[in-house]
């Protein structure tokens, strides 16, 4: 019978499971074919007629709902709770993460910084020329930074003070320059560092607490967009005392 | 509840019997629920389901005597051919009384049940049926085709007669 190849393959057309060639080869005959078409339509009845009788039953409202309290609810519950425990999880070592990154990346850019400000501070006492503005006058030595600081500041009035003002100088911290001044206090010298907020990247909050690790006494703050360094190995007393009187004429 | 009421149609054609199936039900999503670990992400989560309920029927009792009651027929011998005798006025079912076919599906061993159902009802590829009788696919066709011989076979003459 010459349908014979094709009827083998019915039921697999009908299914469409065929590849995509053999199903337009079995569109071709079937179109062409009135056994195999009608056939075919017995069959897709067939297909349908059970489709229908098969679905037969339906859950009772009350199998429904006693499932949905047992079974559902309790591994449901234990399932989401699973997944919730797991959820918090995972945010809290997120979380956790985040900050300790936020936390030892503020911490090694403020240790970096404070080590910077060091350094910069004992390099100006070892140079056999620790300032460029040789001048005990703030009307001289402010002057002197124009041009050269891509911003201006106030210098405290010394009189009536144990500071004197010895002169200024440039200084770079990240790339960025500001301005250094150098003072004496019985015998100690004092630098106070003057840079843009803005042009450091270095994670210091707005009073950020002197640190432990530098060998020195040392403050910093910001005011007006500035940020103030100040530090030497006199006393945290006279370091905070000048820190007061820029802090006044700042704001 | 994912495919709760379709689980529920499956499992009471299976067992034939509401309260076993509820019970079949319920079984199935314990299972499912205390093992939604072994499931593989990517695969197929209602063929994993509805392997999950046919091999808790397979091993209950109902299910036991089901599988051994029925002789499994030779399914080597390939898809079958087309019936030489069966014309379309035969089988050709216009008006069709549902509950006739329910019977004859019904009184289908389950083997031939089963799978007739994931086909038409729940309209599940080839493939899904293998993953879910867990049988190569050239097997899905063959049962199948015998599965729907016996339907018609069983169903001529009560269609010849009406």
């Amino acid at each position: 019978m010459v349908c014979e190849r094709w009827k083998e393959k019915l039921d697999t057309y009908l299914d469409n499971e065929l590849t995509e060639e053999e199903m337009r080869t079995f569109d071709a005959h079937v179109r062409s074919c009135s056994s195999c078409s009608a056939d075919a339509l017995a069959r897709v009845q067939m297909k349908r007629t059970v489709q229908v009788a098969g679905k037969r039953f339906t859950p009772s409202a009350d199998f429904r709902r006693r499932m949905q309290q047992s079974i559902a609810a309790k591994p449901r519950r234990s399932f989401r709770l699973g997944w919730m425990l797991a959820a918090a999880a995972t945010a809290a070592i997120l979380v956790a993460g985040a900050l300790t990154s936020t936390y030892l990346g503020n911490r090694s850019g403020r240790d970096h910084v404070y080590s910077e400000i060091a350094d910069l501070h004992v390099a100006t006492l070892a140079s056999s020329s620790p300032v460029d503005v040789i001048s005990t006058d703030r009307h001289t030595v402010k002057p002197w930074f124009q041009g050269k600081i891509p911003f201006a500041f106030n210098l405290p009035e010394l009189q009536n003070s144990e500071f004197s003002l010895q002169g200024g100088r440039m200084a770079y911290l990240d790339q960025t320059p500001g301005a250094q001044l150098i003072y004496d206090v019985r015998k100690h010298h004092i630098s106070v560092f003057v840079f843009q907020e803005r042009s450091l990247q270095t994670g210091l909050d707005e009073n950020s607490l002197s640190p432990k690790k530098v060998p020195y006494n040392m403050e910093t703050w910001s005011q007006g967009g500035l940020r103030y360094f100040v530090i030497g190995d006199a006393s945290a007393a006279d370091i905070d005392s000048i820190a007061k009187l820029f802090k006044a004429t700042g704001s | 509840m994912p495919l709760f009421d379709q689980l529920y149609n499956f499992a009471h054609w299976l067992t034939q019997n509401r309260e076993e199936a509820e019970d079949l039900v319920q079984e199935t999503y314990a299972k499912a629920l205390k093992g939604f670990s072994s499931f593989q992400l990517g695969t197929n989560f209602r063929a994993w389901m509805y392997r999950i309920l046919r091999n808790t029927f397979l091993t209950s009792r109902t299910g036991l005597r089901a599988a051994a009651t029925v002789p499994l027929d030779s399914e080597e011998d390939g898809p079958e051919l087309a019936i030489e005798d069966e014309t379309p006025e035969t089988i050709l079912m216009k008006r069709t009384d549902s509950e006739l076919v329910q019977n004859a599906i019904d009184d289908l061993p389950v083997h031939h049940r089963e799978i007739l159902l994931l086909c038409e009802v729940e309209e599940m590829s080839y493939q899904e049926i293998a993953e879910t009788l867990s049988i190569p696919i050239g097997t899905v066709m063959s049962r199948l085709s015998r599965a729907r011989k016996t339907l018609r076979d069983s169903l001529r003459p009560q269609f010849q007669n009406g």
